[in-house]
């Protein structure tokens, strides 16, 4: 069922979600272990990430930092904060707790604003150790079939940060949007890379519906499990036309953890537990109280740069400088990957702002990586040369592929590839011996037939290996037909 | 029996101590031990639970003695030590050896431990 669909029949759909962020530290939350994304397994483990007798946790500083930050840029009130243990029997972390932040959490309060306008709560955002990674084998992976379990403890004890909405989302499409603009304030600080398809960034979804009006939410089940922004969305609305059809056919929900199955695009219920679960919470006796003083958190405040809104703002108006409005995608694309700078650089060095957005939020973003990298001077050189015509589309792209790849300036990365532009006379040569060579077609061409051009750039494209500018042919094309 | 406001550890404790003599075993039921017992993980026979009620509840009893005192003095503390912000630099440090620390595990393979089957998922 659509959201149309049941709002339509007096529905909403309310949704809270509690996002698990890997903080990008060096090392792990209460060790010197090395805080690494892909290690060979059980190589970054120590005493205390193992919890061998005896070891006693320190806390990371650099993550103190971090979550302060986060806590910043969310309009959290940062504040004084205890650690606790969360008690749980289960072999992803061997000291058989985790230690989280329980009722004196580091950020309270705040909000996102999403693209919409919509203002989501924050109710905090704590930090916390990661678990370590379990791996089922047997029974085709699934883990009640499971035959046994491997683990691999090099991401327990990776700096967290859990932040949690209230329920203040309202549709699948607002739930991917808070995720996706929580994710670019997360990059944007410089906290973590957001990567959700590594699993730096998990999210749970407690999702309940309610008729339209009512002012009592209904119970919410919680799903887990969702690993893209597509299967959030499409766990939301699986879950809320789930909910909907028990409650007019007379049901009642449960309270429980649903588990999102992508393959088959439906949450099933996990096995009961015997008792909910009680984790016994206590303070964290190896570990003082953090007590940010107003100085430090005034320097965060400080340090932090422009957020995400207000970067997509400034974007937004150099490229619409040109008198067209910016496109709004490829401007969340690039504030998103933090590749905004490379573009106001390019744009500052002279280069066509449009095309340099065009660049980044399509070629550059497959790599956002390297391309936070990049040299921002090679970058506008790169934008120039295309947008002087020296380098069509095509070639643009292949030299900008190759920079990311091993750097360098596009001018020479160009004539190496073979990408020397054609001078006027080649070009005219080339488009006649194109229309010589396909008479038939050059006729309907003539007549009107748009479609043909495509076929006589394409043979353009072919004699000259690429080589020629497509805006330049299409003009030379034009010329020949009047 | 109250302590005076502004006792000293020492006087706490011999305060703890006549209350252990006393036997007070109220405010710890048998239900309360088997349920923690559970959460525990622990097998326990009947006359062990009878035992831990008796012994937990005259813990539970020490401690509650804590709220006679007038403690409206006292400023509320999340942790015994006059310390906060003990941090450490993010800088890496040594990690064990892997195969020295498979070693220490009953079951090992692919340089993962290997446990027995889990029922269920991470809660």
């Amino acid at each position: 069922m659509t959201e149309n669909g049941s709002a339509a029949r007096g529905w909403e759909t309310v949704v809270g979600l509690e996002v698990h962020c890997e903080l990008s530290t060096v090392t792990k939350l209460f060790c010197s272990c090395p805080n690494a994304f892909g290690s060979e397994p059980n190589t970054n483990v120590c005493p205390v990430c193992l919890g061998l007798p005896g070891s006693l946790p320190v806390l990371n500083a650099r993550a103190v930092e971090f979550a302060m930050r986060i806590g910043t840029a969310l309009g959290s009130s940062v504040e004084a904060s205890v650690f606790h243990r969360k008690n749980y029997f289960y072999p992803d972390m061997p000291k058989d707790y985790q230690i989280s932040q329980y009722d004196a959490p580091i950020n309270v309060g705040g909000h996102i604003e999403l693209a919409d306008g919509t203002l989501v709560g924050i109710v905090r955002a704590h930090i916390e150790e990661d678990t370590g990674k379990t791996t089922h084998v047997g029974g085709g992976g699934r883990i009640h079939d499971a035959d046994y379990s491997l683990v691999d403890y090099n991401r327990a004890g990776v700096p967290l940060v859990e932040i949690v909405s209230a329920p203040d989302i309202r549709s699948a499409e607002q739930a991917r949007s808070y995720v996706t603009e929580l994710r670019a304030i997360l990059v944007a600080t410089g906290t973590s890379d957001g990567r959700m398809e590594e699993g730096s960034l998990r999210v749970d979804a407690n999702i309940s519906v309610r008729r339209a009006g009512d002012a009592e939410y209904g119970t919410r089940s919680e799903v887990k499990n969702l690993n893209s922004l597509r299967s959030l969305g499409r766990a939301v609305d699986y879950e809320a036309a789930r909910q909907i059809g028990i409650l007019e056919a007379g049901g009642t929900v449960a309270q429980e953890t649903r588990h999102w199955n992508e393959e088959e695009g439906r949450t099933s219920s996990l096995r009961s537990k015997e008792e909910a679960y009680d984790y016994r919470y206590f303070t964290e006796p190896d570990l003082v109280p953090l007590v940010p003083s107003a100085e430090e958190v005034a320097a965060v405040a400080a340090a932090l740069g422009p957020l995400p809104a207000a970067r997509r703002h400034r974007l937004a108006e150099l490229v619409a400088a040109d008198g067209a409005p910016a496109p709004v995608d490829q401007l969340a694309t690039v504030v998103g990957l933090g590749l905004d700078d490379l573009v106001a650089a390019a744009a500052g060095a002279g280069a066509d702002a449009r095309l340099a957005l065009a660049r980044a939020s399509n070629e550059a973003a497959n790599r956002p990586d390297e391309a936070r990298a990049l040299d921002p001077a090679a970058f506008a050189e790169l934008v120039k040369l295309e947008a002087a015509g020296k380098l069509s589309a095509t070639q643009s792209k292949s030299v900008l592929a190759a920079m990311l790849e091993d750097g360098g300036e596009p001018a020479q990365i160009a004539t190496r590839l073979g990408f020397e532009a054609l001078d006027p006379a080649e070009l005219e040569a080339a488009v006649d011996a194109a229309i010589a060579a396909h008479p038939a077609e050059w006729d309907r061409y003539r007549q009107g037939d748009a479609k043909v051009a495509q076929f006589l750039l394409g043979a353009v494209m072919r004699s000259t290996r690429g080589r020629a500018n497509g805006k330049a042919v299409a003009a030379l094309l034009e010329a020949r037909r009047n | 029996m109250s302590l005076p406001v502004g006792a000293d550890y020492l006087s706490i404790l011999r305060h703890l101590v006549a209350l252990y003599d006393t036997g007070v075993t109220e405010g710890f039921s048998r239900d309360d031990v088997v349920y923690v017992a559970r959460l525990a993980r622990l097998d326990l026979e009947p006359s062990e639970v009878d035992l831990y009620a008796a012994q937990l509840g005259s813990i539970l009893d020490h401690v509650a003695a804590v709220t006679g005192l007038d403690t409206t003095a006292v400023p509320a503390t999340a942790h015994p030590l006059e310390l906060a912000n003990v941090l450490r630099p993010d800088t890496p440090g040594p990690t064990l050896p892997r195969d020295e620390v498979l070693s220490q595990a009953p079951h090992a393979e692919g340089g993962r431990f290997r446990v027995p089957p889990i029922l269920g998922e991470a809660p």
